[in-house]
């Protein structure tokens, strides 16, 4: 699970820092909910089914990686908007495309400042 | 290569987009190539190559009005559209239309589940809810009731209705299209129609009775192109108490002609669940002589089987049974399918599964604790959505050939041996061999598989694909056996074999076709039915 951005500002200076803090907060816990509802099916971190180790997308990066990267994404912070809206747009290997009509460009980089909050 | 509409050039298609846009907003309307790359078939044999089908554009309306506008749009501008709901066909051409240059009409923006009826045990949905988002829908209201949800969960109760699609409970449940009840469609001039009693202004009953009064054309809008769907009613089966499984396995090769019958007595007389059949022989496919006799020309002979079967000391075909009631019901039922199978095939033998109270708990839906080898997909059987089956998914996709044949071991045999010998010309997994165990998808008949992957990066490989789909799809057909479902660059072979009385079925199905949308505003050639405007273009 990421780390959800909840800071509260003590000083007149820190709430112009906490209304963007809380604004990329809302964004990346937006961003949690539409990785728990696309994303955690096929890349989240429990059981495949029916005796299954990993989900399949888990998997797949973790036979791709070898350990060099953690193979559940949300253990990951490498994958800022760009990265990640080039392989939710083009698909990749298995992995079908995502549409826009599913997942909009704003949900992507919803979902990439969820990716970004440390763990 | 961005591609334009049938008869366009960029400036009547610049034209047609604009009016789109004016019924949708700039944001609902795609097109450009980077735009559309999502709207291509991943899973394509013939990705990249000319016979490629791709769409010029998409749009996605909000609501069934805009559903409606779009339809006349397209009917001014003569653009044919392609009806999608979640979009995710993959195996049978993803989102792709049959016409290069269609619009994708993508509904999933039309996701409203309207309603879940525990007390009568039914369902209204939109076309974009996903079975994801129905289960969700129930589990937070607590409804008491069960959905037959088919692999991966990402789908929609209308997209695999529509294609036929199958799931994992009851038979009355897992066959799709079978337990719709009602449905609501935009026709190729616009208009909107509702099926069954949804005709009958102020009907309470759309959900229960289908059929109303007079033909049902219902059956026009699954594989068809007769309209949009843009809400449709599913029968549910109440929540049940309980869920029992066991295994029976049976000694001979032969063994699998008893098993069927008792089998298909069991399953039509409502007792069990979806049965899975598996061959325990499986595993012996890894020694190279047992996997050469289980493939060789001709088939092996039954004793060879047998004795291959012994040698090992395994039995020669299991089924899975799984039961679904009353805990009572469901150890009675099991009893009674043991003393019936027991009593009447030497040697079979009977162990009992896993069984439990409903809701499953986590624990027991991971299906760890099947004290044998089962073929369950414990999810699917439970009717819990997943994504889980992607694991079976290799290379770039894969493309699917699923022929129906009847429910009965002769049967099984002669498919086995047949597709088998048709099959070993190409550089393939054995998808039929002699332990290749049938399918038991829709309610009463079998199916087998063939599923060959594709890889982007080896046009080859895939064009190897391409053809071993064609000429399995032929050699099927001489045998009276056909395709459930395809993608839409196989739909004119399979749609050709359904050919009784010089194809008089399809020419039923086009002069209809012909009558309600002949310039082909409705994904023209689904099916393998072509309006006049371009039947001789696409027959030649
Ligand atoms: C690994 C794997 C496992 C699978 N397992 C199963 C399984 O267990 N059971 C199964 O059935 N399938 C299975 N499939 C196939 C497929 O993924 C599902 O059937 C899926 O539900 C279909 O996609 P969809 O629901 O998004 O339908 P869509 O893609 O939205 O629709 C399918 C087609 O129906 C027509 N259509 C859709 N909506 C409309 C509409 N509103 N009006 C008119 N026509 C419309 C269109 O022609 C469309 O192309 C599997 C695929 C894979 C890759």
């Amino acid at each position: 699970m990421k780390w959800l951005y909840l800071a509260l500002p003590l000083s007149a200076l820190a709430v112009t820092a906490s209304v963007a803090a809380q604004s990329q907060g809302s964004q990346a816990q937006r961003g949690q909910q539409l990785f728990t509802h696309f994303c955690a099916p096929c890349h989240g971190q429990g059981a495949g089914d029916d005796r299954s180790d990993m989900l399949p997308g888990t998997a797949a990066l973790a036979r791709r990686y070898q350990g060099a990267k953690p193979a559940a994404l949300e253990l990951r912070t490498d994958l800022p908007a760009p990265v990640l809206t080039l392989f939710v747009r083009r698909g990749v290997g298995p992995m079908p495309a995502f549409r826009p009509s599913e997942l909009s460009d704003a949900d992507v980089a919803a979902i990439a400042a969820y990716l970004a909050q440390p763990d | 290569m961005s591609v334009l509409p049938p008869d366009h050039d960029e400036a009547a298609f610049a034209a047609y987009v604009a009016d789109l846009r004016g019924v949708v907003g700039d944001d609902w309307v795609w097109s450009g190539d980077n735009d559309m790359f999502p709207y291509r078939d991943s899973f394509s044999p013939v990705w990249n190559t000319p016979e490629e089908i791709q769409a010029s554009s998409a749009v996605a309306p909000a609501d069934v009005d805009q559903v409606q506008e779009v339809v006349r749009v397209a009917g001014r501008h003569r653009v044919p559209l392609h009806p999608i709901s979640t979009g995710k066909n993959f195996g049978y051409g993803g989102p792709s239309p049959n016409v290069p240059g269609s619009t994708v009409l993508d509904l999933k923006r039309l996701d409203r589940v309207i309603e879940v009826n525990e007390a009568r045990n039914y369902c209204l949905v939109e076309p974009g809810v996903s079975y994801f988002d129905l289960y969700q829908h129930i589990q937070q209201r607590g409804l008491k009731v069960m959905i037959d949800c088919p692999d991966p969960g990402w789908g929609s109760p209308v997209g695999n209705a529509l294609d036929r699609g199958v799931g994992y409970t009851m038979p009355h449940f897992r066959d799709h299209f079978g337990a719709h009840c009602g449905m609501e469609v935009v026709l190729p001039d616009g208009e909107l129609m509702r099926t069954g009693m949804g005709a009958m202004p102020g009907s309470g009953s759309w959900q229960e009775y289908p059929y109303g009064f007079g033909p049902d054309p219902a059956g026009l809008f699954a594989q068809g192109n007769f309209g949009v769907v843009t809400k449709m009613g599913f029968r549910l089966m109440p929540q049940p108490d309980y869920y029992r499984t066991g295994l029976i396995r049976v000694p001979r090769r032969r063994d699998l002609i008893k098993l069927v019958q008792h089998a298909n007595y069991l399953s039509d007389a409502g007792m069990v669940s979806e049965i899975r059949y598996a061959s325990p022989l499986s595993p012996l496919q890894r020694q190279p002589e047992f996997a050469a006799l289980v493939t060789k020309m001709g088939g092996p002979s039954d004793a060879e089987m047998d004795a291959a079967a012994a040698a090992a000391g395994l039995h020669s075909w299991a089924i899975d049974l799984q039961f679904l009631g009353p805990e009572a019901a469901t150890a009675a039922q099991w009893e009674y399918a043991k003393d019936r199978i027991l009593s009447d095939i030497p040697r079979a033998e009977a162990l009992d599964g896993d069984h439990f109270a409903l809701p499953a708990t986590e624990e027991q839906l991971e299906n760890r604790t099947q004290p044998y080898p089962t073929a369950i997909r414990r999810k699917g059987a439970l009717g819990v959505p997943s994504l889980g089956i992607w694991e079976i998914v290799r290379d770039d996709g894969h493309v699917g050939f699923f022929p129906v044949l009847p429910r009965d071991g002769e049967a099984v045999f002669e498919m086995q041996r047949v597709l088998g010998d048709a099959s070993r010309e190409y550089p393939l997994p054995p998808y039929f061999s002699a332990i290749t165990a049938p399918l038991f998808w829709h309610s009463f008949t079998f199916q087998m598989v063939f599923a060959p992957s594709v890889r982007h990066a080896d046009p080859e490989h895939n064009a190897m694909v391409h053809r071993a789909m064609k000429h399995m799809v032929a050699v099927a057909a001489e045998h009276g056996w056909g395709d459930y479902r395809a993608a839409p660059i196989y739909q004119d072979d399979v749609s050709a074999s359904y050919s009784f009385n010089n194809h008089q079925l399809r020419r039923f199905l086009e002069a209809m076709k012909d009558a309600v949308d002949p310039d082909g505003i409705i994904a023209p050639g689904r099916g393998g039915v072509w309006p006049r405007r371009f039947r001789d273009r696409s027959r030649t």
